[in-house]
């Protein structure tokens, strides 16, 4: 069941991203900047944990998750910390997938090359 | 030349004319089983976590670390903008497509050096995504913090 | 006094040069394309065992060059003038490949245009007294053009139905104060023509008010007639371009529908998945050197009108929201005097 609910609940945030970019011309860049800034927005009003408990990792893993963890993260080290937690909340809470991003994506362009599209 | 507005505007008219229209139905069809599939390989990874005993939160982020990885390893052999050609946003939004616009920019651009080319170049995309986000969150958590 | 200009943008040779031979080199995915009997050679890794996108670009441009002096049995220092120029920051395509072949150079910048553009100068310093023999040289490549205009290669991105493939080639023709033809007899030089496009995915919208400003103003200066041409060729207009173009010149009383080709158009078959069709400096070079030249040697064209077109954008204009400026310049190509 939870796979279900995750195929529906990450394939409806990506399709509306579709028509975003085939309606507005948004750029892909900016369909991300745009999803990571609404998904913290939407953790802040209180919603998207509604959506993940609903959709699981349908919910997480399109780059509105990556939003949400932001925001939950200040939100919780808020509660813990105060003031200094509006600060350290964020990357604590998302620093798992940032270094992996960061340390992936150089160590996979040590190893490959970009090939020329057929 | 001085620009003539009514000739730009009846020109524009000309022109939508002739522009073929983006297949919308089909890519949507085609995000959202995409985006749907991704989801659920997160969703796969999520519950074997679980499973192993690890909390939520830790289950979560072993699942974006997984998901990074393969995004960059599959843009890495080439194959993440075949999928991409296909998918659209089905590929981009998820966190994979966050890793494929680290590692598309790097592996691009190591040729102009690897710290001004590859690792400079890293960020193009992923810079913005971050500097929007964390500041998003930063207003939240002040907000947070003189409203709790 | 200019006793060799007609009308307002044209000019009539004197002494109208000789196109006396061209050269031509593809990649692999133009040399799969319908046109690939026309080239002189196909790449079969686009790369041309370079480091980089660039250099292999770089040699491509040299080795067109090279290909035409060995067609015509000519040296290098036997030619007077190159005129060249390419897609990249600073022209370095056509700069570092003239480093290489040591001949005077002239660098030019008319994006797309470029093939026509060093054509038009090149006639010009025949006709002039200045050179006997020119070559007219212009390159692109997909790989090369794509990371500086849109994005990584590796990035998971659809291309819009509008968009149009940047053709990997080279191409470059000599011109010479005496032949037997086919020669450059008129050259009507376009101004740049801009109405607001502002999508730099299509190119064709942007360059077709351009294409169609020169076309009209040749006509008009010349006194020549659609009727006088066997074929009237743009260089990369693609299919959303080309409708929008002839839709322009029908408006204005000029139906070319039944002379017209593109060379964006013929390259690349539809099933290429290509979209609008392909573009680039390169598209109409080796269009033109490669089967406009054969088929006009083999009496099968014997008056052309030959335009490439150029769109004048930058990735720091685009950035900054300006629109994008065409611009075209057209060459009468005839086998007769």
């Amino acid at each position: 069941m939870d796979y279900i609910k995750a195929f529906l609940m990450g394939g409806l945030i990506c399709a509306i991203a579709q028509i975003l970019i085939d309606k507005t011309k948004l750029t892909p860049a900016r369909i991300l900047v745009t999803y990571v800034t609404l998904g913290a927005i939407l953790r802040g009003l209180g919603v998207y944990k509604k959506l993940i408990d609903i959709g699981g990792a349908g919910a997480t893993i399109p780059l509105l998750g990556f939003g949400n963890s932001l925001a939950q993260g200040v939100i919780k080290a808020v509660e813990k910390d105060g003031l200094i937690g509006v600060f350290t909340g964020g990357l604590t809470a998302t620093a798992g997938g940032i270094s992996a991003a960061v340390f992936f994506g150089y160590i996979f362009s040590l190893i490959f090359n970009s090939k020329t599209k057929k | 030349m001085e620009r003539d507005v009514k000739k730009e505007q009846e020109y524009k008219n000309i022109a939508q004319k002739y522009e073929p229209k983006p297949a919308l139905l089909k890519n949507v069809v085609m995000a959202f089983v995409v985006g749907g599939l991704i989801s659920d390989i997160g969703q796969f990874f999520l519950n074997f976590y679980l499973s192993r005993g690890y909390s939520m939160q830790d289950a979560n982020t072993l699942v974006s670390i997984t998901m990074v990885f393969l995004g960059a390893f599959l843009t890495g052999i080439g194959v993440y903008d075949d999928i991409g050609k296909f998918a659209g946003a089905g590929s981009i939004v998820p966190i994979t497509g966050f890793a494929n616009s680290i590692v598309s920019p790097a592996m691009e651009f190591k040729r102009e050096g690897f710290v001004f080319g590859a690792a400079a170049k890293m960020f193009t995309i992923a810079g913005p995504v971050i500097v929007y986000g964390v500041s998003t969150s930063i207003i939240i958590g002040l907000i947070y913090y003189f409203l709790k | 006094m200019a006793e060799k200009k007609l009308g307002t943008q044209t000019v009539k040779f004197k002494n109208p040069p000789s196109i006396i031979a061209g050269g031509t080199i593809v990649g692999p995915k133009e040399g799969e394309g319908p046109l690939r009997d026309y080239f002189d050679m196909i790449l079969v890794d686009d790369t041309y065992g370079e480091k980089s996108w660039e250099k292999a670009e770089s040699k491509m441009f040299q080795d067109a060059v090279n290909l035409a002096l060995k067609k015509a049995n000519l040296k290098i220092s036997e030619i007077d003038y190159l005129l060249g120029g390419d897609l990249l920051n600073q022209i370095i395509s056509a700069n570092f490949a003239a480093r290489q072949l040591n001949v005077p150079h002239f660098g030019l910048y008319g994006a797309c245009s470029t093939m026509t553009e060093g054509l038009t100068l090149g006639a010009m310093l025949i006709d002039g007294g200045y050179a006997d023999y020119i070559i007219a040289a212009t390159s692109s490549h997909f790989s090369t053009a794509e990371r500086q205009f849109r994005y990584p290669l590796e990035q998971g991105i659809q291309r819009p139905f509008t968009s149009q493939w940047t053709v990997t080639g080279a191409g470059a023709t000599i011109l010479a104060s005496t032949g037997e033809g086919p020669y450059i007899t008129h050259a009507t030089t376009g101004k740049v023509v801009d109405l607001g496009m502002k999508d730099a995915n299509n190119m064709g919208a942007a360059m077709a008010p351009a294409a169609a400003d020169t076309i009209i103003t040749h006509f008009k200066d010349t006194g020549f007639t659609i009727e006088d041409y066997d074929l009237i060729m743009t260089g990369d207009m693609g299919r959303v371009g080309r409708d929008i173009l002839l839709e322009l010149l029908y408006k204005e009383g000029y139906d070319i529908e039944s002379k017209y080709k593109d060379c964006g158009i013929e390259i690349f078959d539809e099933s290429q998945d290509v979209h609008s069709g392909g573009s680039g400096a390169a598209c109409s070079a080796v269009v033109l050197n490669g089967w406009l030249l054969s088929q006009i040697q083999n009496g099968v064209y014997k008056k052309v009108l030959f335009m490439a077109t150029g769109a004048l954008l930058s990735p720091t204009s685009s950035q900054q929201g300006e629109s994008i400026p065409g611009i075209a310049h057209a060459i009468t190509i005839s086998t007769t005097l």
